[in-house]
């Protein structure tokens, strides 16, 4: 019997699991409500962000802002990494790290190097063991991220690519399909590329104030921020839907577990119960 | 009577948007009004009110802590921004997230949270393979 007594144990524990993995599921579910909701509401800013930009980017023929402008040569390349805080997601990090490894390798073998910005612990960890440089970070962002907090990470790739440190921004992050489906996303911020900031050709100009370039320096800037800010709250989601389905196929997958131990258990118990009744006719006839 | 559309958005939530009269705002050069049929204009805005006169008469007043006017022919955008910003206060926010990434690159040893579900979790795995391995002796 005791064979029997150690699998019921076994069956117990895998029973708790489940309901830690339900659990988990369950919260998800309720956050992944809360996170698609911000990012409907930050999408009318996103949008009109899009359209001030594409105008502005269209307008002015004298000035032309660096932010717009391609670079013959790159020495030195920038990223932002929008990751999640915590585990438990599937494979929505590793596989948003995998896309980018093979994007490093290549730039390190052309011979340019990397700058990375992390957004989320994950990338966090998983970037500072590379031979990359690091060289900002922002974590534990929360449920309900706010601007502010990315403000100066992208700041510091911002004025990177002014001062031609960096010759090239490109964002990296999950983009919410739907539940089921989280994509792995590159997006070349800078410089802004001209499918983004391609509107109807205007033959007129705005009135600045107080000059074109320091509005327009202003526009790009939180223009960026806006996309940035957008895809952090497109990865929360994301976050969100992965860990559900990750903890649902784990709950699946403990029910399965239970169902074969719990027959194995019977199996075992009936064993015992034969070999008992055996044993006393045995010795009844013995007699 | 000839009214323009305002719309007034924040980085994380839409603010206002409709028909006004008028709209005025401070702007980085001095106050504006904005008029329909402006000319297309855009400005940076200096943190104040954006006030909305409404078709009815109504005013309705906006805080902003900064953002930027667009003005086009049918239609007035204003980008506020829900931050308070200030060349110095950006200036702070990078350097933070600076020092963030130095401390975590000094800092070798796995720092890693690890959420207590989490510990759970490889707990239970660990206990589904004995459980495997169980199973695969009880045949034999």
């Amino acid at each position: 019997m005791a064979g029997a007594r150690e699998i019921r144990t076994k069956i117990k524990s895998v029973a708790n699991t489940r309901k830690v993995t339900r659990a988990l599921e369950m919260v998800s579910a309720s956050k992944i409500r809360k996170a698609q909701d911000l990012m409907r509401a930050s999408r009318p800013y996103a949008r009109a962000m899009r359209q001030v930009a594409g105008h502005v980017a269209r307008a002015n023929t004298e000035f032309k802002h660096p932010f717009l402008t391609e670079r013959e040569q790159v020495k030195r390349v920038g990223y932002i990494i929008v990751s999640t805080d915590r585990g438990l997601c599937g494979g929505l990090n590793s596989n948003l790290f995998r896309k980018l490894l093979g994007e490093i390798r290549e730039w390190h073998d052309k011979g340019v190097e990397v700058d990375i910005v992390a957004i989320g612990s994950k990338a966090n960890v998983f970037f500072r063991r590379l031979k990359v440089n690091l060289v900002g970070s922002a974590t534990h962002l929360g449920e309900k991220p706010k601007i502010e907090q990315l403000i100066g990470v992208i700041k510091i790739m911002l004025d990177g690519y002014s001062t031609g440190k960096i010759d090239r921004l490109t964002l990296a992050y999950n983009d919410f399909v739907n539940t089921m489906t989280q994509k792995p996303t590159l997006d070349q911020l800078l410089p802004l590329p001209p499918s983004d900031t391609l509107a109807t050709a205007h033959d007129w100009d705005y009135l600045y104030e107080p000059d074109a370039e320091s509005v327009l320096g202003h526009v790009l800037t939180r223009y960026i921020e806006s996309l940035v800010y957008q895809s952090t709250l497109e990865n929360l989601a994301s976050e969100h839907a992965a860990r559900m389905v990750a903890m649902k196929s784990a709950g699946d997958n403990a029910k399965k577990a239970i169902d074969s131990l719990t027959l194995v258990y019977n199996k075992v118990r009936q064993a015992a119960i034969t070999q008992e009744i055996s044993e006393i006719v045995g010795g009844a006839a013995a007699v | 009577m000839t009214t323009i559309r305002c719309d007034i958005v924040g980085a994380e939530s839409e603010i206002f948007h409709g028909q006004a009269k008028m709209v005025i705002a401070t702007g980085e050069a001095g106050e504006l009004g904005i008029a329909p049929r402006h000319a297309p204009l855009i400005t940076r805005l200096k943190p104040g009110q954006v006030r909305v006169q409404l078709e009815n008469g109504e005013e309705q007043c906006f805080y902003v802590s900064g953002g930027i006017l667009e003005v086009q022919p049918q239609v007035v955008t204003v980008l506020a921004d829900t931050a308070i910003r200030a060349r110095d206060l950006d200036e702070a926010a990078a350097r933070r997230a600076k020092e963030n990434a130095e401390r975590l690159l000094a800092n070798r040893a796995d720092a890693v949270e690890i959420a207590q579900a989490q510990a759970e979790l490889m707990q239970a795995v660990a206990q589904l393979r004995a459980i495997e391995q169980l199973r695969k002796q009880l045949k034999h």
